[in-house]
């Protein structure tokens, strides 16, 4: 027994040691700006971190299509429908992208999916709002979109090679949709009515602010943020990527002749930046927490969504079954 | 990678591909669509090239959603699905083994021979 335990104690102490060249040369493979592949070695926490990252990115495309999707139907043009359903498809796709970059690292998407279901998971908790106009839809394709590819464009060069490649793609269609978003309200503001260019302005004060919270809480409140800078995972500050957005808006509000809802946005020439006024970060907290305008509505739209697609998923199971059977009799 | 682990996108196999493609039993704990991996030919004269990976109940349905997924703006003109699980890979551990740069091997890159002035560009 004594000479066993002694046996196990070298193994272990062999396995330690072997973990800790393994991470030393992740940390190289990191350090040398090199990409990790789905089936490298991987320290867990990298493992958790961008599970959590990738999965939350995914619920927040399947998420974020219920906003839009609910004016689908009542777009004002056949065009801006066309282009609607087209963007609310891109979506979907971008979600599809998310998941199978975030399956690679060994969870599967019906466990993804079980923790979005049950309130585990999070989403981005800007789709916790309500898109009361048809300016909404303008809005969240020129804010909600544009804040959406500050924050993306870097991760094309996350260290995880899945989702780098899967975030080339999405950033490569995500600039149509923001886009196609001026464009709706740029179209109502320069040729619309007097009740238009109000309904412009109105969504304008509802979305700014939570839009800049889209870019997460401030940097010294940010608890994962220096580990996922170190693991390549992330490239850039919270609070770099906020001053980022809020500088070329500022330029792109000008152009469509709103006022952003900011009495303290004023340029700073030392900074050289945009200074803006201080964020509600309570509310942000309280919408993350559960408690948003939508966050029980969106929520319940998915599960529901799930529940009412069980037959279809089980009947396209049973004719591929028949079929391999049919085939081998 | 375990033999009894669903596959991962992209990943592939360490061993022998799975001889079985049944779809799982409904009801059953997996009861996920099967993965497959999706490659499109960009456009004519081109090889088909790896884009990503799908769950789809049968070999049509895969197709049809790939072309759904990762062709919605002129992006190929064909497309290959093959279950996940029938990929066998090259085990990243062996890389250095396998994917040696050979530097000891230099003539077999046709810079290493210097030949005549006039008849270099051969």
């Amino acid at each position: 027994m004594y000479t066993q335990a002694m046996d196990l104690m070298g193994q272990e102490e062999r396995s330690a040691l072997e973990d800790a060249e393994k991470q030393q040369r992740f940390d190289a493979r990191i350090d040398a700006g090199d990409f990790i592949e789905a089936k490298d070695w991987m320290p867990d926490n990298y493992r958790k971190t961008l599970l959590r990252q990738i999965s939350q990115h995914a619920h927040s495309e399947i998420v974020g299509m219920l906003p839009e999707g609910n004016w689908i139907t009542r777009a004002p043009t056949l065009k801006r429908k066309a282009i609607l359903l087209a963007k609310v498809q891109d979506e979907g796709g971008h979600g599809l992208y998310l998941y199978a970059a975030a399956e690679t690292l060994g969870t599967s998407r019906d466990q993804m999916l079980g923790a979005l279901h049950s309130g585990k998971a999070k989403y981005s908790s800007i789709f916790n709002y309500p898109t009361l106009t048809w300016a909404d839809v303008g809005v969240i394709g020129w804010l909600v979109d544009g804040a959406a590819i500050m924050n993306q464009v870097p991760l094309c060069r996350c260290s995880y090679a899945p989702y780098a490649r899967a975030m080339v793609r999405i950033c490569r269609e995500e600039s149509f949709h923001q886009r196609q978003g001026f464009d709706a309200l740029y179209t109502m503001m320069t040729k619309g009515t007097d009740a238009q260019r109000t309904m412009v302005q109105d969504a304008t004060n509802r979305w700014w602010w939570p839009s800049l919270m889209m870019f997460g809480p401030p940097d010294d409140q940010s608890p994962h943020s220096e580990q996922s800078m170190r693991w390549g995972i992330k490239r850039n500050s919270n609070d770099e990527l906020r001053q980022k957005f809020v500088d070329a808006c500022v330029d792109q509000a000008k152009v469509l002749g709103v006022t952003l809802p900011d009495p303290d946005l004023k340029w700073n020439e030392a900074r050289g930046h945009w200074d803006f006024g201080a964020i509600d970060w309570s509310e942000f907290w309280r919408v993350v927490g559960g408690d948003g305008p939508c966050n029980r509505e969106r929520l319940a739209a998915r599960v529901k969504a799930w529940d009412d697609g069980a037959w279809v998923r089980e009947a396209a199971l049973a004719h591929e079954r028949k079929r391999v059977f049919k085939e081998a009799a | 990678m375990s033999g009894t682990q669903p596959p991962s996108p992209g990943q592939g196999r360490d061993g022998e591909g799975s001889g079985s493609l049944q779809p799982p039993a409904i009801g059953s704990a997996g009861a996920e669509w099967p993965l497959w991996e999706v490659f499109v030919r960009s456009k004519a004269g081109l090889d088909h090239k790896h884009c990503g990976s799908l769950h789809a109940p049968d070999a049509k349905a895969a197709i049809q959603l790939a072309r759904e997924v990762y062709t919605r703006r002129q992006e190929g003109t064909s497309i290959w699905v093959v279950r996940s699980e029938q990929i066998v890979a090259s085990d990243p551990g062996d890389k250095d083994m396998y994917f040696d740069p050979m530097a000891d091997k230099v003539y077999r890159h046709p810079t290493f021979y210097e030949l005549p002035e006039s008849v270099n560009h051969m």
